[in-house]
């Protein structure tokens, strides 16, 4: 029994703390990092911005003006294109998503379901520049020469659908910015409605529920909160997207009602015009951008997580 | 186990910190700014690599915003900038910031109309179209110019750059030189609150959206336009006459604009007979006196040889090379900086 080979990492002697306690603070540290990282952007975010903020104040906020040549600047109508363009791509985005979660889970035939997860997970990879270069050669000249011109003729009587097409437009963004969010719903959908234990479609089934019964009563209602889950992740993607947006959204600090219309978002114009601010005061304007960014993304998530708790009694979101 | 992975892992840090090292024996003299006359500058590096090898050049085309920045703040041995410094940057400078032109560039208007037919355009017509007053391709004012053309009846759509460039920069000032309402309303500078239009990231996005929209009209950089083959408009200068912008139309304006000591100028609009009137220059920025005298030699040894045999280099990069008066008031300076 002597020669009998040593464990080469032996067990710590029972009763032993060392490494709980170890593992608990390096968890801890990291959990710490994060929040650090964020404290910091938002610190040197508003560093950064001290110029404008004193300058401008809260009037910041509702200016429509962006004006480089006389050093005057104002927030406004970038928030609204960030705003609009991230509702449209979750209104295209959520159902689509969802409808093809609910496919792959509950619907397709085995066989396909593995090529579907594959070909979603492939447009997860492609890099947003490469999405704006196709809005602009593919999908502009569809949108105007087809879907456009349809929906102004028949919804034309709606705000929404007025006025020259141009085609880089408020609406081009919502749906190239869907088109990128559309993996990370879909995929995040999937493991949720994979998640509903099959004892609820099959009591939902003894009940005698149709397929489209089950699936409203026990699987949808079921996931709820995590598909609301999905749908913010989505959003925090959509909020911040920058390369392909500025490349559809025709750059335009205006607020229309028109979906025809030209926009430009907060991180678009952070983009754009960064490389070449020489005042101080217009670098500190792009940088109170950022930090008004920031600002919104949390904003939206605060009032996402409120929506869902008046919805769901007070649970927290389940996502697994 | 893990002390031995350490220990190896320390091993190979040393060795990469090494190699670095011994590499460096080369000297490294960093620059960084404008993104317009990055082409030319990376090749005259590499070109210039080859006569002096123990001295390398970096440089970062981070925008002439940024390298403004990094020379003032001398993070960088030289910055680059497409348009001059203004009165308040440059006084923030701690010691003399000279403006050096290396090369000059066009900005070319470009159109999409049925059959590309060849437009003349003025200096008022382009305002006005900009400012979005003139909005018709048959407006009166663009079938004055153009009485043989076949103009259509349809909406102009202005398209310009969304981001900050030096391109932007020309090309407002010179409608700023020629129509006082420009001036008034909007004014110029690398980006400005245009009263219509699409913004188009870079000259790709401008000529992609100009291309894919009927009615269109953009500017992007002349060496763009010539790669990309696209139509462009003549534009009458200061004399009156209709140019076409060339390599050696733009040299013509250089030559014929007025260079103040500090070279802090701007040709746009020039009296030159064949001047192409929407052409402008792009600057290094260096400090009259060097601090560190090794590198201080080694850059004045370099921009002499940037005048002399690089700027030869330009109009094959499309790139508008400087005419012999300025390339000698250019070196005069250059062997009057101090190491």
């Amino acid at each position: 029994m002597t020669d009998s080979p040593q464990p080469s990492n032996p067990l710590p002697a029972p009763g032993s703390q060392g490494p709980d306690i170890a593992f608990k603070w390096a968890a801890a540290f990291a959990a710490a990092t994060i929040i650090a990282l964020i404290i910091l952007v938002g610190w040197e975010l508003y560093a950064g911005s001290r110029l404008a903020l004193a300058k401008f104040g809260a009037s910041f906020l509702w200016s429509t003006e962006w004006d480089p040549v006389t050093d005057k600047y104002g927030a406004l109508p970038f928030i609204f294109g960030t705003l609009v363009s991230s509702l449209l791509a979750l209104l295209i985005a959520v159902p689509l998503g969802v409808a093809t979660a609910l496919f792959l889970t509950e619907l397709a035939p085995q066989k396909l379901r593995q090529p579907i997860v594959m070909a979603i997970e492939m447009l997860a990879a492609v890099p947003s520049v490469i999405f704006g270069l196709w809005g602009i050669f593919v999908l502009i000249p569809w949108l105007r020469d087809h879907l456009f011109v349809w929906l102004k003729h028949y919804l034309g009587f709606l705000p929404l659908f007025q006025g020259p097409i141009y085609g880089v437009s408020m609406l081009a963004a919502g749906i190239t910015v869907a088109i990128m969010i559309l993996p990370i719903i879909t995929s995040i959908s999937r493991e949720i409605l994979r998640s509903v234990p099959n004892l609820q479609r099959e009591a939902a089934y003894a009940l005698g529920a149709t397929r489209w019964e089950v699936l409203k009563i026990a699987v949808l209602s079921y996931a709820r909160r995590g598909l609301f889950g999905a749908a913010i992740l989505g959003l925090g993607r959509a909020l911040g997207e920058t390369m392909a947006v500025t490349m559809v959204i025709g750059n335009r600090p205006q607020i229309a009602a028109s979906l025809f219309a030209p926009g430009y978002t907060l991180a678009s114009v952070i983009a754009n015009e960064f490389t070449e601010a020489t005042t101080d005061l217009y670098l500190n304007s792009l940088f109170e951008l950022g930090l008004v960014l920031l600002a919104v993304t949390i904003l939206v998530n605060v009032a996402a997580q409120i929506m869902l708790k008046s919805m769901t009694g007070g649970s927290p979101i389940k996502v697994n | 186990m893990l002390p031995t992975k350490f220990m190896r892992f320390a091993l190979l840090g040393a060795l990469v910190a090494s190699a670095a090292a011994s590499a460096s024996a080369q000297m490294l003299i960093n620059g960084a700014g404008a993104t317009f006359p990055q082409q030319i500058y990376t090749k005259w590096f590499d070109e210039y690599q080859k006569i002096d090898p123990s001295v390398r050049f970096n440089y970062q085309g981070i925008g002439s915003g940024g390298g403004q920045k990094q020379i003032l703040a001398e993070t960088v041995d030289f910055g680059a900038s497409d348009g001059p410094m203004s009165d308040e940057n440059l006084a923030k400078a701690p010691r003399t910031l000279w403006h050096l032109p290396t090369v000059a560039g066009a900005v070319v208007v470009s159109y999409n109309l049925e059959g590309s037919p060849a437009i003349n355009l003025d200096g008022p017509t382009l305002a006005a179209i900009f400012l979005g007053t003139v909005n018709k391709w048959n407006d009166p004012m663009i079938v004055a110019l153009n009485p043989d053309a076949k103009l259509p009846a349809a909406d102009i759509v202005v398209v310009h750059r969304s981001d900050g460039s030096g391109t932007s920069f020309i090309f407002t000032d010179y409608l700023s030189n020629v129509s006082p309402d420009w001036k008034s309303k909007v004014g110029k500078g690398t980006s400005v609150s245009w009263p219509v239009g699409l913004g188009g990231k870079g000259n790709a996005g401008v000529a992609g959206q100009v291309k894919q929209t009927p009615g269109a009209i953009g500017y992007v950089e002349l060496a763009y336009a010539h790669q990309n083959k696209l139509p462009f408009a003549s534009m009458k200068n200061a004399k009156g006459v209709f140019m076409a912008p060339t390599l050696d139309s733009v040299t013509a304006a250089l030559a014929a604009a007025t260079i103040p000591e500090d070279f802090r100028f701007s040709m746009v609009n020039s009296p030159g007979e064949t001047a192409y009137p929407i052409s402008g220059t792009t600057w290094l920025l260096v400090y009259a006196e060097q601090k560190d005298h090794a590198r201080g030699e080694k850059l004045v040894q370099f921009l002499r040889w940037a005048y002399s045999d690089g700027e030869k280099l330009a109009a094959g990069l499309d790139y508008a090379p400087l005419p012999d008066a300025v390339v000698k008031r250019a070196l005069d300076r250059v062997q009057a900086i101090k190491y």
